[in-house]
């Protein structure tokens, strides 16, 4: 494996790391979507550098796949942004567990 | 699958179930229409039944069966022990829906009552004609189901806290027949219900895995038949009106647990495996424990209906402890006690109800002197309460010779001495009772209080009620003709055996 | 022509969805229509195609594997297109009442509850890793939308809660895909199994494990059941309904094909199927303990999907024909009892009011109908005979028998107790009488009600004759068992 490879590994590696952490740590709902997508950036980095191969031309599968799923994860977050305002207008809280409950 | 003529126990089940099925669609109102349908359901089954007695008896068959699993069948038959469950059920039925329609003629939420009413017969022929264990089983639980709606009838914090004690004993039940089922079916397959059982040829080797299914299924079916240490739902469920106690007692939910007694140690593991394992034995004890001990604790009752509810605790278990002694004589006892039982214990709870309903009767104090208040009720409860104790020529007395006999013949005479134990405590709670009815001066209250059932009401309870103490009159005096219930059983224990 | 069936099983209901959006009234009912009443008839035919030929192979687009996207379809595949058909079929006649076209809940809904049917039916025959991932996304973006659709801050929430969770799950599940193609070079669920074999390493046994993560979580397998209950609970009742028969089966079904289809039968990963048995067994007792302590009838019976779930995750060890044979008619059977009892729930919310258990007396004279079909469900769930819940749970019973696991066996049983206890509470509920006015019929008296009551009774009927109808299914299924499943 080339040493670009081992620093795109790492890299996703770290970027997953954050992304758990930040959904852990998150208690607003849009921070923990941005985590979220965090941990799936890392995903399609992963995937990539997988794909990439030592020699010979990139294997075309991890490409499909990484356009795939960024199309889904815009999709998925665009769709919990709109939820998010939903929530927020029916109960005035962007939280899932405010303080106070009910 | 066979759908056409041979396939008669299957439609003798199906009429209830679709009388039940159009009881409900039609709903509270129509009370003629209802009443219609179930006469008409009633009638038409115990003519199915009588038609069915007739073809047996010029050496037709009948049989549906149906594959629900691989290797397990839906079987409905009617051997002869099927008959004689089946005719006792379907004529108590007729003669319980005329008495209930008669004493729910006020009464809300009727066409929830009189469709499981219905559902709860379905539920009985099919334990009746089952051919097999597992059709057995699961009819045994539709029983459970269909019967627990009619406990909490009356919808009070009694009547469901009787019925959560029910469906705790007998889903618990239903639970050990399930894992003994397994377990027999895993050992012999689905086999049929056969005379003398189909299991001898695997004991060897597996005697101990038979002796645990037996006690598996005993204890499951003494749920319902309220044996010994399983009996407390039993007076608890006397919440429910009198005719739910009479089809409790004596024509379905009862019955069904002894009927699955007797299928056990005669059709599946056949007496003579039973005896071989000692297994016979223990049903034997804890029948005769049951009998003793529910005959003590039914002494102690003030209320009627309670004393009747351990009474039958007592009187149910001479049917397990006829067919768990053996013999041809003893066997006969305890064939013949299902339908001499289910007689005089009908007449017994339709007397109380009868109490109930005139006068508001509900405690043995207030019994004194009503044999001039209500004299026809008083005669039949006479005569139902002789039954019980065994007073010659009446049936309890034919039950008691028989086994008394079978006893000896089966060299073991203690079992004697707990049926005269039984007969003298049967004699010290019913007799007090008979005493106080005819001898006891009528206080001036119950004197003036005016009798609540007049009128059509009036033929509607008292009718059903002279029509059973009839039945279990006749069926002592005319033991020996040809015909009456013991005569039956002569037969089919002598040409089965 | 068979192949056309499956392409015709996802187009059909997709056609729909497309045809749902446009403005006109009659383009809903023409889609709905084309992608529902579609389904069965294309079924039929998929039927006999499968009794005839057994299980096949379709290469979309004539590109074969392992660049393509292959579909497949066998017996179990063909059990839930059938369920999604029935039970989706009833439930959304159910929902046109309340989601008529032409009205602005029905424009928001039918778009939503077409795609979910397609994406279903798409996930069903999908024989390709990736290809799953993006169907899994597809069910929860297209499920979620419907639980919101009821409106209340409850809903929200628990829908927000749902779709955080669901992402985290597609994104774990997805990094096992990328760690198992990047092992096996392919993404085809049945070609992985003979390089699974040859290469066997940590790196697949860690991408199995997320995957397994991914989907526990997607199907509210104890411990990562919490989405579920108010998720399923505070959804309009055709969405409850098509929720807990199908959607959360999805991922078990997704399980069953990974663990009976792909993994090579000694990898050491088969270890895991002990670790789903006592989940299962932990959802049966959790999830049965919790269903008894609720107040709400919809939550009661929620809880009672994550308790049903164990059985089938409770199988997986058993490994014979018997076992095969109840797992699938378990799906079956809580599908259509699950489903009947959620419209039945749902009606008796519209005509009461409320779902809390103390609201619900003398529910046999207002909601006779809805009641029956509630309680008929509540026999299958239970296991009591007869009904399709009982031979499913005779055929575990008898499997766990066969393998000498008594502790399952025990589990088992007092599973199917605590589901007589809730139901039977529900049941005391319902007939209580508060006090002793006659209510009027507020269900048999409406055209409406008695509609709508209708196809929960339906429904409940099916799930009774089930009872009745085990050996020509079995037939179908035994056929389709996963190899070392079947017969000696």
């Amino acid at each position: 494996m080339s040493a670009t490879a081992t620093i795109y590994l790492l890299t996703a590696a770290a970027v997953f790391g954050i992304g758990v952490y930040g959904l852990l740590q998150a208690r607003q709902i849009l921070r923990q979507l941005l985590a979220i997508n965090l941990m799936g950036g890392a995903i399609f980095l992963l995937l990539i550098t997988l794909g990439g191969g030592a020699e010979g031309p990139p294997d075309p599968v991890p490409q499909a796949m990484v356009l795939t799923g960024i199309v889904i994860a815009v999709s998925a977050t665009a769709f919990a942004l709109a939820l998010l305002v939903k929530l927020q207008d029916a109960t005035g809280s962007s939280d899932l567990d405010p303080p106070d409950a009910e | 699958m066979n759908f056409g003529w041979q396939a008669l126990p299957l439609y003798v089940v199906l009429i209830s179930v679709v009388t039940a099925m159009l009881i409900f669609a039609l709903g509270e109102g129509r009370q003629h229409v209802r009443t219609t349908l179930n006469l008409g359901g009633a009638i038409l089954k115990l003519a199915l039944i009588m038609l069915m007695l007739l073809a047996i008896q010029s050496g037709a068959s009948f049989e549906f069966r149906m594959s629900l699993l691989p290797g397990l069948d839906l079987v409905l038959h009617a051997d002869r022990l099927t008959m004689l469950f089946a005719t006792l059920s379907a004529m108590l039925w007729l003669i319980t829906t005329v008495y209930a329609i008669g004493y729910l003629e006020q009464s809300p939420n009727r066409a929830r009552f009189f469709g499981f009413f219905s559902l709860c017969v379905a539920a009985t022929m099919g334990v009746a004609s089952a051919g097999n264990l597992f059709t057995f089983f699961i009819f045994y639980e539709l029983l459970t189901l269909a019967t627990w709606p009619l406990v909490v009838h009356r919808g009070t914090p009694e009547a469901f806290a009787a019925g959560r004690l029910y469906l705790a004993y007998t889903l618990v039940g239903g639970v050990l027949v399930l894992i003994g089922l397994i377990w027999l079916h895993a050992l012999a397959g689905g086999s049929d219900f056969i005379v003398g059982g189909s299991l001898a040829p695997l004991a060897a080797g597996n005697e101990n895995a038979l002796r645990t299914i037996f006690v598996l299924l005993m204890l499951g079916f003494g749920v319902k038949a309220a044996l010994l240490p399983l009996h407390s739902w039993l007076p608890r469920a006397m919440v429910a009106p009198a005719p739910v106690s009479a089809l409790l007692h004596a024509v379905a939910v009862v019955k069904a647990g002894a009927f699955g007694l007797v299928r056990l140690v005669q059709d599946v593991f056949g007496f003579d495996l039973a005896a071989s394992l000692g297994l016979a034995d223990v049903l034997a004890w804890l029948a005769a424990a049951t009998v003793i001990y529910g005959s003590v604790l039914a002494l102690r009752q003030s209320d009627l209906k309670r004393r009747l509810a351990y009474s039958t605790v007592s009187q149910v278990s001479y049917i397990a402890l006829g067919v768990a002694t053996g013999g041809m004589l003893a066997t006969v006892g305890g064939l013949v006690h299902l339908v001499h039982q289910g007689l005089t214990k009908i007449t017994l709870f339709f007397c109380a109800g009868n109490y109930a309903e005139g006068l508001g009767v509900h405690s043995i104090e207030e019994l004194d002197g009503l044999g001039q208040r209500m004299p026809v009720t008083s005669v039949c409860f006479t005569l139902g309460a002789f039954g019980m104790i065994g007073i010659p020529p009446l049936a309890g007395f034919v039950t008691k010779w028989y086994l008394g006999a079978g006893a000896v013949a089966a060299g073991a005479p203690w079992i004697i001495a707990v049926i005269v134990a039984s007969t003298l405590l049967n004699a010290a709670y019913f007799l007090p009772l008979v005493h106080r009815l005819w001898f006891r001066p009528l206080p001036e209250a119950m004197a003036e209080r005016a009798l609540a059932i007049r009128g059509g009401r009036m033929q509607a309870l008292v009718g059903p009620t002279v029509v059973v103490a009839a039945m279990a009159l006749l069926a002592g005096l005319f033991a020996g003709t040809p015909g009456s219930p013991l005569f039956w059983v002569i037969r089919m224990v002598g040409g089965e055996s | 022509m068979p192949s056309e069936l499956l392409i015709g099983l996802i187009f059909l209901p997709l056609l729909g969805a497309c045809l749902t959006v446009l403005p006109w009234r009659w383009s809903t009912r023409l889609g709905v229509f084309a992608g529902l009443v579609s389904l069965p008839v294309l079924l039929v035919a998929l039927t006999l195609a499968v009794i005839r030929e057994g299980a096949w192979y379709y290469s979309l687009g004539g590109w074969t594997a392992p660049l393509g996207i292959r579909l497949f379809v066998d017996p179990l595949a063909l059990l839930m297109l059938w369920m999604v058909a029935i039970i989706g079929g009833v439930a959304a006649a159910h929902a046109w009442h309340d989601f008529r076209p032409g009205t602005p809940e029905g424009a928001r809904f039918w778009p939503l509850w077409l795609l979910l049917t397609a994406a279903m039916n798409a996930l069903f025959l999908s024989a390709d890793l990736f290809n799953l991932y993006v169907c899994l996304e597809l069910v929860t973006l297209a499920a979620i939308p419907l639980i919101a659709m009821a409106g209340t801050a409850t809903s929200i929430r628990a829908a927000m809660r749902y779709l955080l969770l669901a992402l985290l799950a597609s994104l774990v599940y997805l990094l096992g895909v990328a760690l198992l193609y990047n092992a096996t070079g392919t993404l085809d669920l049945y070609l992985m199994t003979q390089t699974l074999a040859a290469s066997d390493g940590p790196a697949t046994s860690l991408a199995f494990a997320l995957i397994a993560v991914g989907l526990l979580l997607k199907g509210a397998v104890f411990p990562l059941h919490v989405w579920l209950p108010n998720a399923h609970a505070s959804a309009p009742g055709p969405v409850s309904a098509v929720l807990s028969a199908l959607v959360v089966k999805t991922a078990v079904y997704l399980v069953y094909r990974l663990w009976l289809w792909t993994l090579p039968a000694e990898d050491p990963m088969q270890g895991a199927v002990e670790l789903f048995a006592v989940l299962g067994a932990a959802a049966l007792i959790y999830g049965g303990i919790l269903a008894l302590l609720q107040e709400r009838l919809k939550l009661v019976i929620a809880y009672s999907t994550v308790a049903q779930l164990g059985y089938l995750l409770l199988v997986l060890p058993l490994a014979s024909v018997t076992a095969w044979q109840a797992a699938s008619y378990q799906l079956l059977s809580h599908g259509l009892a699950k489903a009947a009892m959620f419209l039945a729930a749902a009606n008796i919310l519209h005509a009461v009011g409320s779902d809390r258990l103390a609201d619900l007396e003398r529910l046999d004279q207002r909601t006779p109908l809805s009641l029956f079909a509630l309680a008929l469900g509540g026999v299958s769930i239970m296991g009591l005979p007869p009904s399709g819940g009982f031979l499913a749970k005779w055929l575990l019973l008898e499997a766990a028998w066969q393998e000498g696991r008594w502790l399952l066996l025990f589990v088992l049983v007092l599973g199917s107790l605590l589901a007589a206890g809730y139901v039977f509470r529900i049941l005391a509920a319902a007939l209580r009488r508060a006090d002793p006015t006659e209510a009027e019929d507020a269900e048999g008296t409406s055209p409406i009600g008695r509609r709508q009551a209708g196809y929960a009774l339906l429904l409940a009927l099916l799930a009774l004759l089930a009872g009745f109808g085990a050996a020509p299914i079995l037939e179908v299924i035994d056929a389709g068992a996963p190899a070392g499943w079947s017969a000696p």
